[in-house]
């Protein structure tokens, strides 16, 4: 059986699952060599068990992050945090110095064209955690790819070994956070 | 002046005593990693990351304060210095907000150059998200204290090499932080000169030139060996402004 491969989007702005991409044609390779069965570019609605990796793009961000980082966690074999995000909280983590509530009225209120409201819990907003913060300060990581975003290089080398239950030992040129 | 011998990770080497454990490592192509010294200005041993170990000594020594004596036996990378070291770069990095992705300093920075050198996968104290100040109001210049790490090299350059002495540090522990002049916007300074100085000797993206945007900010330190060297030796040496 093919090794079994998930992505996950927590706080990012996707640009790691960009850069995932941006392997181009080795996707075919790794398509062959993997089940992808978990990732938001493909349908999947919940996350399934028995993963082998899963790379994990985003801070930890909101009460609905947490719940899948615990979730991921006592469903993957491997856990990797995937890219600067996960790794450092990053550009996410900026938001920090601010409260959620101040973070909402800034948002939906001052920078709103009409209607300022903050949205009622009722609605599908994300509940804020009081900080975003990076991955492995919730649940265990196994192996860490660091940048923003990792460069397919860094993520082929990366997913090629730990497919085969290897953490990978990546050249100190791809350990470079920014 | 009598040439002292000792030893520095099992290699003989030969140096005097007004020269320190860092000059002589370096000079023998031994590399000890720094953050706070900088050649040309006085050391003060304050980052702690060239802490050695020394023969007969029960405490780690910095190496950039730590003064040559004859037959001295010293280690500069045990695993446990490099334990140390790690660990130093990990609180510096809780103790701001180092978004090297969005900073102006990204790929020219030495803290990040550092986190690569000890090997940073990733930091295992919890980060802290310091609430810090940014003061834009000089006209050149900004100081963004989420990306300072204290190391005092802009107080030292301004103090020693300009004389101006505009920057000093203010608070305690975890609560320091660099200031003007009395804790007034830097714009309102009265001892500022805006040479700039302190924006190119600081390591990281804390100091920065106005206008620069991400990855922009390269700092050039080379000025400072050649001015130092031109008040010293009286010396106006311009390949001095060259060297790498």
């Amino acid at each position: 059986m093919k090794p079994r491969l998930a992505t996950v989007w927590l706080g990012g702005c996707s640009g790691c699952h960009m850069s995932f991409l941006d392997m181009d044609e080795r996707l075919i390779e790794l398509a062959s060599k993997v089940e992808v069965v978990f990732s938001p570019i493909a349908d999947v609605k919940t996350f399934p068990a028995d993963v082998d990796v899963t790379l994990v793009e985003g801070a930890v961000s909101t009460v609905e992050h947490e719940e899948m980082a615990s979730l991921i966690r006592r469903r993957s074999r491997f856990v990797v945090s995937f890219g600067d995000c996960a790794t450092t909280g990053n550009v996410t983590a900026m938001r920090n110095r601010f409260s959620p509530d101040e973070i909402l009225h800034r948002a939906y209120v001052e920078l709103a064209d009409g209607d300022p409201t903050v949205p009622s819990e009722f609605t599908t907003i994300a509940k804020l955690l009081p900080k975003a913060r990076p991955l492995h300060e919730f649940v265990r990581v196994d192996a860490f790819l660091h940048g923003c975003p990792p460069t397919a290089d860094e993520i082929w080398l990366a997913v090629s070994s730990l497919v085969e239950g290897r953490i990978p030992e990546l050249p100190n040129v791809y350990q470079r956070y920014g | 002046m009598a040439i002292l011998t000792l030893t520095i990770d099992d290699q003989p080497v030969s140096g005097t005593e007004t020269e320190t454990l860092l000059e002589v490592a370096r000079q023998h192509g031994i590399e000890i990693p720094t953050l706070c010294h900088l050649d040309g200005l006085t050391d003060v041993g304050a980052c702690r990351l060239c802490l050695v170990e020394i023969e007969g000594a029960s405490r780690l020594q910095p190496a950039c304060t730590t003064r040559l004596q004859e037959g001295m036996v010293v280690r500069t990378n045990t695993e446990r210095l490099q334990r140390y070291r790690r660990t130093i770069v990990e609180m510096l990095a809780s103790e701001g907000n180092h978004h090297c992705a969005v900073c102006v300093s990204n790929n020219h920075c030495e803290l990040q150059d550092l986190a690569y050198t000890v090997g940073l996968q990733y930091v295992r104290v919890p980060y802290l998200y310091p609430a810090k100040t940014l003061d834009a109001t000089h006209k050149d210049f900004v100081i963004d204290r989420d990306r300072c790490i204290l190391c005092s090299r802009c107080v030292r350059v301004c103090h020693e090499v300009e004389g101006a002495h505009t920057w000093d540090i203010a608070g305690r522990g975890i609560g320091c932080e660099i200031i003007s002049d009395l804790k007034q916007p830097w714009g309102q300074s009265t001892t500022c000169t805006s040479c700039g100085k302190c924006v190119l000797v600081c390591p990281t993206g804390a100091l920065f030139e106005k206008g620069a945007t991400v990855a922009e900010m390269e700092k050039r330190t080379e000025f400072l060996r050649y001015i130092v060297n031109a008040r010293q030796r009286r010396e106006w040496n311009p390949d001095l402004l060259h060297e790498e």
